[in-house]
């Protein structure tokens, strides 16, 4: 009797986890769908579910409308190009941090999150002003310089709770057998660093892409990303539910995609070690 | 085992970090604070007199201050209270026994990368919209009038939408929290015939309290900072209805060009902010064995 009390419950679960989990992805289902109606369709009362003619119309007209792709790839190219800036810079720092601590090192790393905290707005003015004079405003430059700043914090911080996993004693058995420190480095240590460094660039690329703050002040129409390309829906033509259902679409998979893998890091990278 | 040699070049290996973390905060940081004290508007050109607290004393006098202010903590206050106890909620139910955790573990996380300008605009035309949203819909189909969400309730709305965004976060954080309870406590606690309340109230919720306030700490951090969501959706509005401390000062600074003024409430912003910082840095800084 109890294994059939403990199926029961189990089944019960499994039905109420679903259910709620639907509710909450619901959303995001509703958008892709509407993506492939028509616009009449979209916006049809009652609504239909899966029985409408599918259409990949509106991914076509967005495009052609309103040049998607070059929205995508500056997404792409500030998401990228500030995550590899930062890491290059953050590798050497968190490295020494990690595995030549100082009496000053905690002092340093708090430091470096304290700048975490800083609410945008409190630097927005002299950013925008110094991004004016020096015509760093609405370009791939500057927004990559920002995103990079503003996330190099948290690159540090993740890349120095993997790299104190790394034991100490691995680097003097190495030493022992005659290694040099280039070789130490290149043979011993990069192996064991490159799943840390892996999965802080996979959870800084999707903070990048997501970034919406200083995307949406510093750039026009020229370096506008997708946050800003799809903040342009804000105030709309017409029919356009379908339109923005397929814009958005493109602009959130490869992020879910990617944050799918990168669950147990979002953990470890947004709770600086505070949560294990 | 580390060398005078080692030391300085571990050094020079943190120096670029530090320098640029450093221009970073200090330099814009120091140019607002100037800026607050002057007389500075970009349409006037020239114009850079000195006006001592002029600003704070404007912005802080003002009404438009207060509104959002209050604004500010409403919104803060009710994702929280949403985030917080629909995340130990799900928490906990994700941690039980049943078929396909995996896949509505990632169901639930989903909204969390989703890019917070489409999640806002999303919400706002194809679900709350009064007359083709899915909610207008749905009363329509039940015989009730479609009820204007972001007309008769701004704040609010804004506030489900925000909350819809955290709600993984929270979650997330609490269930990995949650799997580092043993779970020998709990069946002993069932055995001595504790029920599920009390065994929720007396081991569930103590063991829960530090990734509470961890998410509490690291969520009011950002959430002081919600942009984004309101101007998409109602640019501050109707009034200063959804107006909190980081659009005000946007539309201070970028849309008045008022830079004394928008870079007084930017400190003021900054103040605030680290009123919470301190709670957090602290909790982490214990974490931190070096």
């Amino acid at each position: 009797m109890a294994r059939n009390v403990t199926k029961n419950r189990k089944l019960a679960m499994t039905v109420l986890a679903w259910a709620i989990g639907i509710l909450i992805f619901f959303p995001i289902l509703w958008t892709i769908l509407t993506s492939f109606k028509t616009e009449a369709e979209a916006i049809a009362s009652p609504p239909s579910f899966l029985f409408f003619d599918w259409t990949l119309d509106n991914y076509r007209e967005v495009q052609e409308r309103s040049n998607y792709f070059r929205h995508f790839s500056n997404s792409v190219i500030i998401s990228l190009g500030s995550t590899i800036l930062g890491l290059a810079i953050a590798i050497p720092a968190a490295w020494s941090m990690a595995f030549v601590p100082g009496r000053r090192t905690k002092d340093v790393l708090m430091w470096m999150l304290s700048t975490k905290m800083l609410p945008p707005v409190g630097v927005l003015i002299p950013i925008y002003l110094i991004f004016r004079d020096t015509g760093l405003l609405d370009t791939l430059t500057g927004l990559t310089i920002v995103l990079m700043l503003i996330n190099l914090p948290i690159i540090i911080w993740m890349l120095f709770t993997y790299f104190r996993e790394i034991p100490g004693e691995i680097l003097e058995a190495a030493r022992m057998d005659g290694a040099g420190l280039k070789a130490e480095i290149i043979h011993v240590l990069t192996p064991m660093a490159v799943p840390g460094i892996a999965s802080t660039l996979l959870l800084n690329i999707i903070l990048a892409w997501n970034e919406a703050f200083w995307t949406l002040n510093l750039t026009a129409a020229k370096a506008a990303p997708l946050t800003a390309f799809i903040a342009s829906y804000s105030s709309p033509e017409g029919l356009f539910y379908a339109k923005l259902s397929a814009a958005s679409t493109m602009a959130i998979a490869p992020i879910l995609i990617l944050g799918w893998f990168s669950q147990k890091q979002l953990v470890r990278g947004l709770t600086f070690g505070a949560v294990k | 085992m580390a060398t005078a040699h080692s030391r300085s070049a571990a050094r020079i290996m943190i120096s670029p970090a530090v320098i640029l973390l450093l221009g970073w905060m200090l330099i814009p940081l120091s140019m607002t604070l100037y800026f607050s004290f002057l007389r500075y508007n970009l349409l006037m050109p020239g114009t850079h007199d000195w006006a001592g607290f002029l600003n704070y004393r404007f912005f802080l006098t003002d009404p438009a201050f207060f509104a959002a202010l209050k604004n500010t903590l409403i919104l803060v206050g009710g994702v929280l209270a949403i985030t917080i106890v629909g995340g130990v909620l799900l928490a906990i139910l994700l941690d039980q026994p049943m078929w396909g955790q995996g896949i509505v573990r990632i169901l639930v996380i989903a909204p969390f990368f989703v890019m917070p300008t489409v999640g806002a605009l999303v919400w706002k035309n194809m679900f709350m919209n009064p007359v083709n949203g899915l909610f207008a819909s749905l009363a329509k189909g039940i015989g009730m009038q479609p009820f204007d969400f972001l007309g008769e309730a701004p704040l609010a709305s804004i506030i489900l939408m925000v909350a819809w965004q955290w709600l993984p976060f929270a979650t997330l954080i609490l269930l990995t929290a949650l799997q580092s309870l043993d779970s020998d406590q709990l069946e002993a606690a069932e055995m001595d015939g504790a029920g599920p309340l009390s065994r929720f109230f007396h081991i569930m919720l103590p063991h829960l309290a530090r990734a509470i306030t961890v998410v509490v700490l690291i969520q009011t951090i950002f959430l002081l900072s919600v942009f984004a969501e309101i101007l998409v959706t109602t640019n501050g509005g109707p009034g200063y209805a959804t107006t909190n401390i980081t659009y005000l000062v946007y539309a201070q600074s970028l849309l008045q060009f008022d830079v004394g003024g928008g870079s007084a409430g930017g400190i003021v912003a900054v103040i605030l902010a680290n009123i919470v910082a301190i709670f957090l840095m602290r909790m982490i800084g214990k974490n931190l064995d070096i």
